[in-house]
């Protein structure tokens, strides 16, 4: 096993992993909240991807600095997703709020279609790529790459799930957020305006998918409209294994699900002497959450914050 | 904060699986069926079936733009078959790259009756989908499916216009060998009937001419993140890196080999012969290599004058659009020939086709292939994919 394979394939999960945690705070800030699974949070990243892009792509022969241009074309995407977050919670969700479970759960996936397709009317069916604006050099440590692109993923990933933590447990809004998971008529007697703040746990979240989008598609150069529905599933099975509901289990379970990722593809083959290969990725991960799941039924850290709350 | 609360997970976990399977989406509806009566007008009805939605969207719109293309055009010829007029119809329909929706779709047009089926656009779709057709005396005409297998089942019904896998799989891998003189290769295919069997082809080649292959892996015709599997081959150190796959896979995994440092040559088949391929691989883009059965479209008897009327009506062609074209063109003739719009009737006259289409001229073998199929040989050189050489296909090349 050669060190420096060994260091990248980390470095490739780490990133990957980031990635997924970064959408998987928004499922879970959701499902912490209200107890849904918001199954159209994959397609917000991916509506907060193209827009970021368009705008990115009629800026790129402007002259202007490449992250001045990606800031640009963030700022763009992030009030788009918000209202997007919105809209879904107020026409999908809140007529729902008091059916079944399936009900709200079948919705999700109403509106997760309806956007996949409103998508493709709007920027065809045809793949975007980013252009060629942000430093592409990479930095060595020991033999392994990582691109500036890359460490700024995992920074901004951590970043944004201590931001979250700081905003749920030290801030007014957070502590209404916390009443409102905890008990909303209860909540609702004691003067918060439920409403108001599920609406607002939703445009946080959709904030935050504006910027996955433009991650996702900065490092791998690509948005398409069908995007969202493979990263969706990915992050919310990153939230489950690191425990659906807590906002550092999202972190954990993203940055678990990439590193099992990259280093079952990097050794499953050799290990096994070529009897399983790399197309046994997936079934590695989530063979992993099953175990997670049985011996820990709420995921990795998921209990723990339950009992406080 | 909540945690989960029980049922909520193995709920959602299948929501997520109904959601990969979701519904299907119907681009046109189906024309009324015509009673052929003497001197009436009768509709031909011919299904087209493609990937319209999901990440092969664009290859599969080209597809069906080009059928639509073709069926204008007979039907502004005013054809008369049989003593009546005929009116062709095309039934667009999706089967989203996915083999059991394919059924499906196949069992709908055979239950409307088509007189005739061009595609699937995928192998993993045609294959399945064959019997069906087979069963139901329908004949098929794929443009672009190249698995071998398809015309090995012994249908009768099952027609190719492309050289297939073993024709393309033998000539990438005496290029790789003996032109690029690659000797150690690795190998990345997406697990679809496409893929695989390519890749597999590709492998018996390069071991046929004495190269090593170092390492096969695999991926899926969803996947974005290549890193882990490129770091493992940069471990193997390869002369040559095999893909395969299509252009949405390729082009982000052109990128990220470069970025990794691997530096090998990086080879793919038709599925990474597209526009598309160089506009996701960005800088990354210079100096790949791929293959495409049959000739470059400037190369084609008819490619010209075929390429100003698609561009001019639909934009640029992405893959296979040339081919689709001539299948509908091969199926109107043998309709002619048999001068009946009976699939019973007409089928043996598509076995006698000795067609001059846009692609070449075309004659099938007795399995339904097309006999001599030309395989070609693409560099990316300053950002286009720019023409090598072509092995095979004496007829196509007059």
């Amino acid at each position: 096993m050669a060190m420096d394979t060994f260091l990248q394939q980390i470095i490739n999960g780490l990133v990957l992993g980031s990635i997924y945690a970064l959408v998987a705070l928004g499922y879970t800030m959701v499902y912490g909240i209200m107890g849904l699974i918001n199954f159209a949070h994959g397609e917000v990243v991916m509506i907060g991807a193209l827009v970021a892009l368009t705008v990115i792509n009629l800026l790129a022969g402007s002259g202007l600095p490449g992250i001045v241009i990606a800031l640009i074309g963030l700022i763009a995407a992030a009030p788009v997703c918000m209202a997007t977050g919105f809209a879904i919670e107020r026409i999908a969700y809140r007529p729902l709020r008091r059916a079944p479970r399936l009900a709200p759960l079948i919705t999700a996936i109403g509106v997760s279609i309806v956007l996949q397709n409103l998508a493709m009317l709007i920027w065809g069916r045809r793949y975007h790529s980013f252009p060629p604006i942000l430093p592409s050099t990479g930095y060595e440590i020991f033999g392994a790459t990582i691109s500036g692109l890359q460490i700024a993923i995992v920074v901004i990933a951590a970043l944004m799930m201590a931001g979250l933590s700081l905003l749920v447990q030290r801030t007014r809004l957070g502590r209404a957020m916390r009443a409102t998971a905890e008990n909303p008529q209860i909540a609702q007697l004691m003067g918060v305006d439920i409403n108001r703040i599920i609406s607002l746990t939703f445009v946080i979240g959709s904030a935050l998918a504006a910027v996955a989008g433009l991650m996702v598609s900065a490092n791998y150069s690509i948005a398409h409209y069908y995007m969202g529905f493979i990263l969706g599933l990915k992050a919310f099975t990153a939230a489950v294994l690191g425990g659906i509901g807590n906002l550092a289990g999202a972190m954990l379970g993203g940055i678990l699900l990439g590193l099992i990722e990259a280093l079952g593809a990097g050794y499953i083959g050799d290990l096994t002497g070529g009897f399983l290969g790399s197309h046994y990725q997936d079934v590695f991960a989530f063979f992993v959450l099953i175990l997670v799941l049985v011996f820990r039924p709420s995921g990795l850290v998921g209990e723990k914050v339950a009992e406080r709350a | 904060m909540h945690f989960a609360r029980p049922g909520s997970i193995p709920l959602a976990v299948a929501a997520a699986v109904a959601l990969a399977a979701c519904a299907e989406k119907k681009e046109e509806a189906p024309a009324q069926p015509a009673a052929p009566a003497a001197n009436a007008e009768v509709t031909v009805r011919l299904g087209h079936v493609a990937p319209l939605t999901g990440p092969q969207a664009h290859i599969g719109k080209d597809s069906e733009n080009a059928a639509r293309m073709a069926v204008d055009e007979l039907n502004a010829r005013k054809l008369e078959i049989g003593g009546a007029k005929v009116k062709f119809a095309l039934l667009a329909e999706d089967d989203q790259a996915d083999p059991k929706q394919g059924t499906t779709i196949a069992q709908k047009l055979v239950d409307e009756k088509v007189n005739g089926v061009i595609g699937h656009l995928n192998s993993g779709t045609t294959l399945p989908a064959s019997r069906i057709y087979s069963d139901a005396g329908i004949p098929q005409i794929s443009g672009s499916t190249t698995n071998p297998k398809y015309t090995q089942q012994g249908f009768a019904t099952t027609f190719r216009l492309i050289a297939n896998d073993v024709q393309q799989g033998q000539a990438l891998g005496l290029f790789a060998r003996q032109t690029l003189n690659a000797r150690t290769v690795a190998i990345i295919d997406d697990r679809t009937a496409y893929g695989q069997g390519l890749a597999d082809e590709f492998e018996k080649a390069v071991l046929a001419g004495g190269g090593q292959v170092v390492t096969r892996e695999f991926t899926t015709d969803k996947a974005t993140d290549f890193a882990a599997i490129l770091t493992k081959i940069k471990s193997k150190r390869p002369d040559l890196v095999f893909f395969g796959g299509l252009d949405a896979q390729g082009g982000p995994m052109a990128k990220q080999l470069k970025s990794l440092g691997l530096k090998a040559v990086f080879l793919s088949g038709d599925g990474g012969c597209t526009p598309e391929m160089i506009n996701l691989a960005g800088a990354a883009a210079e100096g790949l290599y791929c293959s495409l059965p049959g000739v470059p479209l400037e190369r084609m008897p008819g490619g010209k004058a075929f390429g100003d009327k698609f561009s001019a009506k639909y934009g640029q062609i992405q893959l296979h659009a040339p081919y689709v074209y001539d299948a509908v063109m091969v199926m109107a003739d043998a309709m002619q020939r048999a001068n009946s719009v009976e699939p019973a009737k007409y089928l043996p006259e598509i076995g006698k086709t000795d067609y001059q289409g846009v692609t070449g001229r075309i004659v099938f073998d007795a399995k339904g292939d097309l006999k001599d199929g030309a395989i070609s040989l693409y560099q990316v050189r300053e950002g286009k994919w720019e023409y090598l050489q072509s092995v095979g296909g004496e007829t196509a090349q007059q």
